[in-house]
């Protein structure tokens, strides 16, 4: 599913009262017709969230972040990450601290996550942002695969998809004051 | 994608991150220590170089330099996690924030807390301190600093989402390391007369064992407002 | 509890609750405060020792309950709000905040204009009034920390942790003050007030204390409105009642 609008019509906000991390005026967000703040524990397991701030700490070393976020989220973070760090294009900068590299490999850094994770819903601020046409491309492509395995994306983008989603909806929201 | 839980393992992440960032950039661990020292060499010139002077209100500068100290790391103990979405991804994980902020709160201590500690000897001397007041004052700091961080870490996530959260928070925390300051000080005075101050130190002991309970529940509220 | 609280989570039935109750604390607090005046400054006797300076007790004892009374009540109101998640006791603890912290600024200065008289300086270090700039510098934290939010939904709930985290405290600290000071106990304090009070006096004090409790209830009350019709001011129920006038 794609949120839509123009800047300032609260595309994020939105997103970040789905995660759980703002309250809204009114109302409730449900999982699985469960509410989510009172079973949020449950919810964050099947949750993955990446917004603006990529959560990419910039002293560390690329492989430091990866390992340090699938320990935060109880995923083996033993197993060896060179491969798909390679696959995501950071051959060679897997030992380069994060500030060293360029905004879309930075980006990258926090995009391998979607490779390392067996959520079900993945909330997606701006994913394309500093990504290069093969980036975007190849992201997609992780995208027709999570769905394919049931999984659901809910993401904003200003970027056209140019992948075809079979069952893409497209909710827009408008600028109100 | 096999999860398995291990609250250890969370615990050791968070715990080792913090470590491993402070040990990168020394400053951070460096800089508190020197900033005790200087406050601690400013108060013979202000008040004068007299022996029995100092002795007398050294318990009371130690302590005074060792709030003001631990405040300088607390600023940053969550403003990174903040700023780069560390601190979101820790709310989204499946794992409860409270053990996260402990984790967290124990590498500051271990940053900030334990070098003042160490350092104990060093300053004792320059103040004339006696020597009977010197176990006292380790023991004081051993037990006062981890309060002190646990307290103060719940101004730090309070204050994190603004931009000039510093100065506010000691505002917010600086009344509340009152008790602390009062025990320790006493403590230490106590055992410069020779008598016993195990009285002090368990009401330090106690105060310690509630925030290591409380705080870090307070603290991830208040981490959890200032994400929103 | 909660079926209880239930109705005032809506913002207009907690306003019109404002309404019903501001008269009633208003006749207590005129009734009370002309009657605990008059009697405590004129018709009580004079002290013997204290002479007529002892009447500023009429304003500072008050006071100084009222400074404590309103913290907890802020405290309870912090919990409410952070447990049920009720805005409305949220905006509670930003009306209580100011009123109590000008409570304890009146307690601070007449106790420092008693202490004149009575020890010879207008400030020392008694355990009971270190005890009260303590809790004014609480206040002061919870009321800057409030207003250093951008977003008023987050200050109000930070402002709720805050109070409760500093109610904790409150205990610990004031024991802590009353312990240092019998440990400092210097030459120039003296306890006057452990003996027992004269009904005489004790009368129009406890008048008075309810006079000041009625007081802080007013003001408390006002500002509430204030703060649910500055939240609420875009919602229909505001319109249609300045609309009806």
């Amino acid at each position: 599913m794609q949120l839509a609008g123009p800047n300032g019509a609260g595309k994020t906000s939105l997103l970040r009262i789905i995660a759980g991390f703002a309250m809204a005026d009114e109302g409730d967000v449900f999982f699985q017709e469960r509410s989510i703040s009172k079973y949020y524990d449950e919810y964050a397991q099947e949750l993955l969230f990446i917004g603006h701030k990529t959560g990419v700490n910039t002293q560390l070393t690329a492989l430091e972040n990866v390992a340090f976020w699938l320990k935060i989220n109880g995923y083996d973070s033993k197993q060896d990450l060179y491969p798909i760090l390679a696959k995501i294009g950071l051959v060679g900068l897997e030992d380069v601290p994060v500030r060293m590299l360029s905004a879309g490999q930075q980006r990258r850094v926090a995009l391998v996550r979607l490779w390392l994770n067996n959520a079900k819903l993945w909330i997606l601020d701006e994913p394309f942002t500093a990504l290069d046409k093969s980036g975007v491309a190849f992201l997609q492509e992780r995208f027709v695969e999570h769905l394919n395995a049931g999984g659901a994306i809910l993401l904003t983008t200003h970027q056209d998809l140019t992948t075809q989603f079979s069952d893409l909806k497209t909710v827009t929201l408008e600028y109100r004051h | 994608m096999v999860k398995q839980h291990s609250y250890w393992q969370l615990f050791s992440a968070v715990f080792s991150k913090d470590l491993k960032l402070a040990f990168r950039q020394r400053a951070e661990i460096v800089n508190p220590i020197l900033f005790f020292l200087i406050v601690i060499t400013l108060f013979p010139l202000a008040i004068g170089p007299e022996p029995g002077l100092l002795a007398r209100m050294a318990p009371g500068i130690i302590w005074v330099a060792a709030l003001l100290s631990t405040m300088l790391g607390l600023d940053k103990l969550f403003r990174d996690d903040y700023h780069d979405g560390t601190l979101e991804q820790l709310i989204a994980s499946s794992y409860p924030l409270p053990l996260t902020v402990l984790a967290k709160v124990a590498a500051h201590w271990v940053i900030t807390g334990l070098p003042l500690v160490l350092m104990t000897p060093v300053f004792a001397l320059l103040l004339n301190l006696e020597s009977s007041a010197l176990l006292a004052t380790v023991l004081t700091l051993l037990l006062g600093t981890p309060l002190l961080s646990f307290i103060g870490a719940i101004g730090a996530g309070l204050t994190v989402g603004l931009q000039k959260g510093g100065i506010l928070m000691s505002l917010l925390v600086l009344p509340l390391y009152i008790p602390v300051l009062i025990f320790a000080t006493s403590a230490i005075d106590t055992s410069s007369m020779e008598l016993a101050y195990s009285g002090q130190l368990a009401i330090l002991g106690a105060m310690l064992i509630v925030a290591i309970i409380a705080a870090p529940i307070a603290i991830s509220s208040a981490l959890k407002v200032s994400v929103s | 509890m909660w079926k209880w609280l239930h109705p005032y989570a809506k913002a207009d039935r907690a306003y019109q609750l404002c309404n019903t109750l501001l008269p009633y604390f208003a006749v207590v607090t005129v009734v009370c405060m002309i009657v605990g005046w008059v009697w405590g400054l004129a018709y009580a006797p004079a002290d013997y020792q204290q002479k007529d300076s002892y009447r500023i007790i009429f304003i500072h004892v008050p006071s100084a309950i009222l400074s404590m009374g309103a913290y907890s009540s802020m405290a309870i109101a912090a919990v409410i709000a952070l447990v049920w998640q009720l805005r409305n006791a949220e905006l509670a603890v930003i009306a209580i905040a100011p009123v109590g912290a000008c409570v304890t600024a009146i307690a601070l200065i007449t106790g420092a204009a008693w202490g004149k008289p009575m020890w010879g300086a207008w400030w020392v270090w008694d355990a009971r009034l270190t005890s009260e700039l303590i809790l004014l510098f609480l206040y002061l934290g919870v009321l800057s920390l409030y207003h250093a939010f951008e977003d008023k939904k987050a200050a109000g709930r930070a402002a709720c942790i805050l109070a409760i985290v500093g109610v904790i405290n409150l205990p610990i600290i004031h024991f802590s003050v009353e312990w240092w000071n019998t440990l400092h106990q210097g030459a120039t304090i003296t306890k006057f007030d452990t003996k027992a009070i004269d009904p005489s006096m004790f009368w129009p004090l406890m008048v008075n204390i309810v006079a000041f409790a009625g007081f802080v209830g007013v003001v408390t009350l006002i500002r509430l409105k204030n703060e649910i019709l500055q939240r609420e001011k875009h919602r229909p129920w505001v319109r249609d009642m300045l609309e009806r006038g």
